[in-house]
């Protein structure tokens, strides 16, 4: 297993509603020296489509393939694995909020968003199909997780992930920056995203990339912000500028080690007791 | 930490959310500029620096449109504007259009009077927009948006809005951070559509009262009880209410009777920004 994660995270405006176009802003990414020199490179939430899509879901739904659209990306991931956002038509013709990670030529793992955000400014729960499943895979990084944006906010998935092993979670996230009352120069949903990232990969230790979009859709301002956490809840990369660009950071599995033998959160978590709750819980509820 | 509502805003912010909105929502339309209207008041002032700062001053276009009994302070103050922004402008003066209408129209109430007057300064900058090949920019506030006072496809009828999601008093902050002249900033808010009409005096209650118990009801979800223990007084909480209530349909495109599968404003759902 490689002992260092380099990876890329892109901050980019995708096009609404134009997938081809921005199939080949992604060859555009791929192709600067900061994705060359990663061996992971991530793209935020729906990154391929766009965010506030409506209507357009069903028109701009792609099937996960190895042929087809998705072709070239695969061929890209020969160099390079690559975690790309979409809307991932099912065989049952459902419309799902997916991502899917691609690695040496092939489609190595599809995660599905769980917590669709229907509430507020988000109305996701109308047009796509919620995900099922929180599941860590293995690369030859060690064992991965991929959360999407409102999958974040509920603390069972991050915790779920961790107990399968995974050491370092992939957030790809699309969220409009909101909130102007801030000493600091981000707006406040920014601050908020990396006090969770920071809390959530410190109480797990475990490393935790956040990649965010930027640009407007009818007037929402997607917030960049991307960061990595890392085990001790320390910020390694702190990509505070809301424009688009490239972040590199190096994610050494050696800090991983350290964090979980000062603090052996994990060694201790106790899931039969979780689960034993749980069970009462829902037979009393 | 307390909070304070409306918050005082982060101007740096705030100026680089608009600045970015203005040139990417406009990069889209594949349009050159903006059109506005410039009254000599605070919220067009402001809507005005906004645009040259994000996409200078050869590419905003400012029109003043007085009618015979519009201030003269007002123009001047807008004269005002023009020279410290530096941006191109024009002066139409609506009276002859606004007369020939009311001279067959017989008497009719300052209102209506007022209200045709803002409809034809839309039609005027829309014109000025075609003309151009630039957008009309929106110079309604947060208040006046949730208010209703406007008037409907008049001076609420715009492509895009830098300041709509401002409250008065952080249109003031903002305009003080712009370096906008004090008297345009400081002087009682009118819509001059007669003489010394004020925004305060006809709405009944003043521009500091109606931003904190919007910010409290709108933006914080305080229900009305709550917001008057806060330390407003009721009757006013329930007059706002109604105000808010009362004036929906002016933020709502026409309701349209449906009858068939998809229909448009229903179940026809697009975003603005479709294939941009």
């Amino acid at each position: 297993m490689e002992s260092i994660l380099k990876i890329a995270l892109v901050q980019m405006a995708p096009s609404l509603g134009l997938p081809e176009k921005n199939l080949a802003k992604h060859l555009d990414w791929l192709a600067t020296p900061e994705a060359s020199e990663a061996d992971l490179v991530v793209f935020p939430e729906l990154s391929l489509t766009g965010y506030l899509l409506q209507d357009l879901v069903a028109e701009v739904a792609r099937p996960v393939r190895e042929e087809g659209y998705l072709a070239p990306l695969l061929e890209a991931s020969r160099q390079r694995d690559i975690v790309v956002g979409m809307v991932e038509e099912s065989p049952e013709f459902l419309f799902h909020n997916s991502a899917v990670y691609l690695s040496g030529g092939h489609v190595h793992h599809v995660h599905r968003k769980v917590y669709l955000p229907t509430y507020g400014m988000f109305d996701e729960g109308r047009y796509f199909a919620a995900g099922r499943h929180f599941k860590a895979f293995d690369t030859r990084f060690g064992r991965l997780g991929v959360l999407i944006c409102e999958d974040a906010w509920h603390l069972s998935s991050s915790y779920l992930l961790a107990l399968q092993g995974a050491h370092t979670l992939l957030v790809m996230s699309g969220s409009p920056g909101r909130g102007l009352a801030t000493d600091r120069v981000e707006a406040t949903s920014v601050q908020t995203w990396e006090r969770v990232g920071q809390t959530l990969s410190q109480f797990l230790t475990l490393h935790w990339a956040y990649v965010n979009r930027v640009g407007y859709e009818d007037g929402l301002a997607f917030a960049g912000g991307s960061y990595v956490a890392d085990p001790f809840g320390e910020l390694l990369l702190d990509g505070a500028e809301n424009r688009e660009a490239i972040y590199r950071a190096d994610l050494p599995l050696a800090s991983l080690r350290r964090a979980r033998t000062q603090t052996p959160l994990l060694r201790d978590e106790k899931p039969e007791l979780v689960l034993r709750h749980l069970r009462d819980h829902l037979r009393e509820r | 930490m307390s909070r304070t509502c409306p918050p005082n805003l982060n101007p740096t912010i705030a100026l680089a959310m608009i600045d970015r909105f203005l040139q990417e929502e406009l990069g889209k339309t594949g349009l050159k500029g903006v059109v506005l209207g410039l009254s000599g008041g605070v919220d067009s002032a402001l809507a005005c620096a906004l645009a040259v700062h994000a996409l200078g001053a050869d590419r905003v276009l400012a029109v003043k449109m007085p009618y015979k009994t519009s201030s003269p302070a007002s123009e001047a103050d807008a004269d005002a504007v023009i020279a410290q922004l530096g941006v191109r402008s024009e002066r139409v003066d609506i009276t002859p259009m606004v007369d020939a209408y009311f001279d067959h129209g017989g008497d009719a109430p300052a209102l209506r009077r007022g209200n045709f007057m803002a409809r034809v300064r839309m039609a005027v900058l829309f014109d000025r927009s075609a003309r151009e090949g630039y957008l009309v920019l929106g110079t309604s506030n947060k208040t006046e948006l949730l208010l209703g006072y406007g008037t409907w496809y008049g001076d609420m009828a715009s492509s895009l809005n830098p300041i709509g999601d401002l409250y008065k008093g952080q249109v003031r902050q903002l305009s003080r951070h712009m370096g906008l002249p004090a008297s345009v900033i400081e002087k009682a808010p009118s819509a001059d559509l007669w003489p010394d009409q004020t925004d305060e005096g006809e709405m009944g209650l003043t521009y500091a009262e109606a931003d904190a118990i919007l910010c409290l009801l709108v933006d914080e979800r305080y229900t009305v009880e709550e917001v008057a223990a806060a330390g407003h007084p009721l009757s006013l909480v329930e007059r706002v209410l109604g105000m808010v209530e009362g004036s929906q349909y002016k933020r709502r495109l026409p309701i349209i009777a449906k009858l068939s599968q998809r229909t448009v404003g229903i179940d026809f759902r697009y975003p603005r920004d479709w294939g941009r």
